[in-house]
């Protein structure tokens, strides 16, 4: 399976479908995207780079084990729930907004959207750890 | 200063004391027990507040939609329990500072046991049921944790397996037991079920109710049938068993059993289960104690009789017997507190705690001789200990006692005449008795061993000559129990009366048997050996296992790891489920076609998804099975696409694709196909598809028709803006609207990844095995 076409297409895909899948985890808020699909798309990047170089070598990429963003993102998604307790809120997981201004561009910035990282993480976790495993399992 | 607050701080003392321990080794007794030393005096000072009839509540919101509150009170009940909880626990603490020297890993010990501490302080004070529950089921889990302590044991581990599950198994029932109660009232609060009694006492569950919650109490005091934890339960170190086992934790079933007194003394059902189980167990307990040589196991024996007898006690309900039980309850954990503490000092200076292995020890600890002494005479109802005010009492309350008086006072007077037989044994036989040669002279148990049973007998001594002095205290906890009655005047001399008689026949039936001890005990343990052999704690083991083996029977029906089956299951409930509910609501199918503008793109799409449907059930290779599979996931995926499921679209490319390539995979490893399956079961596996996607199809319909559920959908349509702010609906409601039910995916996702990995792992771990 180790062509180098698919050694020199992993390696170039890797970093495009990373920052693709940020875009696609902001934008999910107005048009088609969202967490579970980055988070898809970010695993993936991985496990296609795992599938052209080998685990261990992909392994290497990683900035943390996959084990951690799973952990990462759903405490990310508890404590999206709880910043709208603190504001006052009656209820956990109550969105809160805000907006960071660039000149011309507000950035909007919410609750929800820390939330929606929090899924992209877990998902991307999942994906690649169990992924990894099963190709281990091949090796 | 509040309640809260003296049981947060004994929490927050629980999660420090392994460091203290660690970083003051030797003077860590003393210093942890500062805090409950401190408690211990405030509570004091709200002694003259509860006696005026002012008791301290407390209440914050917890659960309160489910009328569960995190609420306190301090009434006198409650402060009785408070005070030995805090002040016992403070002496044990300083026991325990010397005594546990000897262990490996101390520091968690005092850890568990300040936790113990806090969460029996939790349960004396609470009132609101569900608190109570909750550290109750904290002091199973610390008792645990505390009589398995050495655990490399197999009997310590057994016997607080054994405990755990007894005491375990009660605490279901009382939670059962406390709701059912409850149920009449709305909300869990003492108050309620304690001024308006009626409303449970005529409701349906009284009875079950009533049962359960005694289950409960029963298992926890080691009650007869269930009393055989406790003996186990000596695996313990000492200052547990002086703590746990004799002067708080067995004494929680009778603290639940006086509150719940007001609610139930006029019911028979509780007033003769009380009765009925106090007097056997009261006597079973001291009989069992006769012949036995391990010391721990002596006093465990004639703690389950105290126990007995505060249950009884409280079941005679007369103003005697209220009073009695009170006074005993205090006699009782000062003398066993004392008398566990000393057991363990003997063994730690000797040795052992076999009483055949010890005598002569007056010769080489004259302090702990007759501190002992003390505590044994308070045990015996013998003057001027307070012990003797007790006993009077509780004949004085079984004369009186409105049925079966003669029953229950020929019961009490054997049971009391062992329990001084078996005091006259435990002093002489180990503080004088025969010579034994000891391997190193045994000498005085150091001062931090002695101060905690010190102070315990010097207290029993002082009561016993001012007795009064605890009338003000136990006053107000007897209104908890027994209200519109009075506390009876507690004197050390009653003239010369037929009680007087009464006390000194037993002593003197003690001591006649004590002359004879040697055939006592031959005799006993025959009896013992060939007619009360009833071994329950093995019998409970073997029921624990009839019951392992049960649900290995069960689980291997249910559990019986065919993946087709359990698919096979999953779906014919889940589309049997889902016809029912559909038959329960409004539910009506639009069958016509109008829907959605009908094209070529979709026409085409359908007939992907057919071909690869056709496809897959006749393949004969798993690949081709599995491609064919994608070929139908893709064909739903235009279908999505034209109808602007844009999000859906983009997912199901990706999870289509996912599963092709992990499909492929796990196929890879897989034999070819060699055998068909035959004729029946492609038919029966085909009608369970057809029933499942016929269900699924008519509720997809029913969703598009004209009145299906679309009420909820327009308002995701309206407020996802406007709310949300976010045009994208999926989203939105992804991660606002019902970002709870997201939250809870994520999570099932990474517990699902953990399981797959470890799946896994445990199949490589076989391999390299192999």
């Amino acid at each position: 399976m180790k062509t180098e076409i698919l050694k020199i297409a992993a390696a170039h895909l890797k970093p495009f479908l990373l920052v693709l899948s940020l875009v696609v985890l902001y934008r999910g808020h107005n048009e088609p995207g969202g967490g579970f699909i980055a988070g898809l798309m970010a695993g993936m990047a991985y496990v296609i780079y795992a599938g052209a170089f080998g685990v261990n070598q992909a392994k290497q990429l990683l900035l943390a084990k996959p084990l951690f963003f799973m952990g990462l993102g759903i405490t990310l998604a508890i404590f999206s729930g709880t910043i709208g307790l603190m504001n006052g809120a009656d209820n956990f997981l109550t969105g809160v907004w805000t907006s960071i201004s660039f000149g011309n561009y507000d950035l909007k910035l919410g609750t929800p959207l820390l939330f929606d990282l929090g899924v992209y993480f877990t998902v991307a976790g999942m994906l690649v750890k169990v992924i990894f495993s099963v190709m281990e399992e091949d090796a | 200063m509040n309640i809260v607050l003296s049981i947060f701080m004994l929490f927050g003392l629980a999660a420090l004391a392994p460091f203290v321990n660690q970083r003051f080794p030797k003077i860590s007794g003393w210093l942890l027990s500062i805090v409950p030393a401190g408690l211990f005096v405030w509570f004091l000072s709200k002694i003259p507040a509860v006696v005026q009839g002012l008791p301290i509540a407390e209440s914050y919101p917890w659960l309160a939609a489910m009328g569960i509150n995190f609420s306190f009170k301090l009434d006198g009940l409650s402060l009785v329990f408070a005070l030995l909880i805090t002040g016992i626990g403070a002496l044990i603490l300083i026991y325990a500072g010397y005594y546990m020297r000897s262990y490996q890993k101390t520091n968690r010990f005092f850890g568990y046991l300040v936790f113990f501490m806090a969460s029996m302080l939790g349960l004396v004070t609470a009132s609101d049921w569900i608190l109570l529950f909750m550290f109750w089921e904290f002091t199973s889990v610390s008792s645990f944790v505390l009589i398995g302590f050495k655990h490399e044991k197999s009997a310590a581990r057994e016997a607080a397996l054994q405990a755990l599950l007894i005491t375990g198994l009660g605490g279901l029932a009382l939670l059962a037991g406390l709701i059912m109660m409850s149920l009449p009232y709305g909300n869990f609060s003492f108050d309620a079920v304690i001024n308006t009694p009626e409303l449970f006492l005529e409701s349906k569950l009284f009875i079950p109710a009533t049962i359960l919650i005694l289950i409960g109490a029963f298992t926890k005091s080691a009650i007869f049938p269930f009393h055989f934890w406790l003996p186990g339960a000596m695996q313990a170190p000492s200052p547990v068993s002086a703590f746990l086992h004799s002067a708080t934790m067995v004494k929680a079933g009778i603290y639940l059993l006086a509150r719940l007194h007001p609610v139930m003394e006029s019911q028979e059902l509780w007033i003769y289960t009380l009765s009925v189980f106090g007097v056997v167990t009261m006597f079973v307990g001291a009989w069992f104690a006769l012949a036995q040589q391990d010391l721990k196991k002596i006093l465990a024996y004639t703690t389950v009789s105290a126990l007995g007898t505060l249950v009884l006690l409280i079941g005679t309900s007369t103003a005697y017997s209220i009073t009695a039980a009170l006074v005993f309850l205090l006699v009782h954990a000062f003398y066993k507190a004392t008398l566990f503490m000393m057991a363990g000092n003997i063994e730690k200076k000797t040795g052992t705690r076999d009483i055949r292995k010890l005598g002569q020890l007056s010769r080489f600890m004259p302090v702990a001789t007759v501190i002992s002494l003390l505590a044994l005479l308070s045990m015996s109802g013998i003057p001027p200990m307070i012990g003797f005010i007790g006993k009077e009492l509780m004949y004085e309350a079984k004369l009186t006692a409105p049925e079966a008086g003669n029953f229950i006072l020929i019961m009490g007077f054997l049971a009391n005449a062992f329990t001084v037989f078996v005091s006259f044994r435990f002093a002489y036989e180990v503080f004088w008795g025969k010579s034994v040669s000891f391997e190193k002279p045994p000498h005085e148990p150091d001062i931090s061993l002695l101060t905690g049973p010190a102070v315990l007998v010097l207290i029993s001594l002082v009561l016993g000559i001012f007795p009064n002095q605890v009338a003000d205290l136990l006053g107000p906890a007897f209104q908890a129990i027994l209200p519109g009655e009075q506390l009876i005047k507690l004197k050390l001399w009653h003239g010369f009366n037929e009680i007087l008689l009464l006390s000194f026949l037993t002593v003197l039936l003690g001591i006649v048997m004590f002359a004879f001890r040697r055939k006592i005990i031959r005799l006993v343990s025959y009896m013992n050996l060939n007619f009360f052999n009833a071994k329950l704690s093995q019998k409970f083991f073997s029921g624990i296992d009839v019951f392992l083996s049960l649900t290995k029977k069960k689980t291997a029906v249910v559990q019986h790891g065919y993946h087709r089956f359990y698919l096979m299951t999953i779906f014919i409930s889940a589309g049997l489920l889902l016809l029912l509910t559909t038959n329960a609501i409004d539910f009506s199918v639009d069958f016509s076609w109008h829907q959605s503008p009908l094209n070529y793109l979709v026409i085409l799409a359908a007939i992907m998804i057919v071909a690869g449907s056709v496809a897959v059930i006749t393949a004969k290779s798993r690949l081709l099975a599995l491609i064919a599979t994608g070929f139908v996931g893709i064909g739903i995926t235009i279908i999505f696409v034209i109808y602007s499921g844009v999000d859906l679209a983009i997912t199901m490319v990706m999870v289509e694709t996912l599963t092709v390539v992990i499909g492929a995979m796990v196929v890879y490893h897989l034999p070819k196909y060699l055998d068909y399956s035959g004729v029946g079961s492609r038919i029966r596996d085909g009608i369970v598809a057809v029933f499942f996607g016929g269900v699924m199809s008519y509720l997809a319909l029913h969703t598009s028709s004209p009145e299906g559920i679309d009420k909820i959908s327009a308002y995701f349509a309206a407020n996802s803006y406007t709310k949300a702010f976010g045009e994208n609906i999926v989203n939105v409601i992804l991660v606002d609207f019902r970002a709870l039910d997201t939250l809870g995916e994520i999570v099932v996702l990474a517990l699902a990844a953990i399981g797959i990995v470890s799946l896994l792992k445990l199949n490589a771990h076989k391999k390299s095995s192999r």
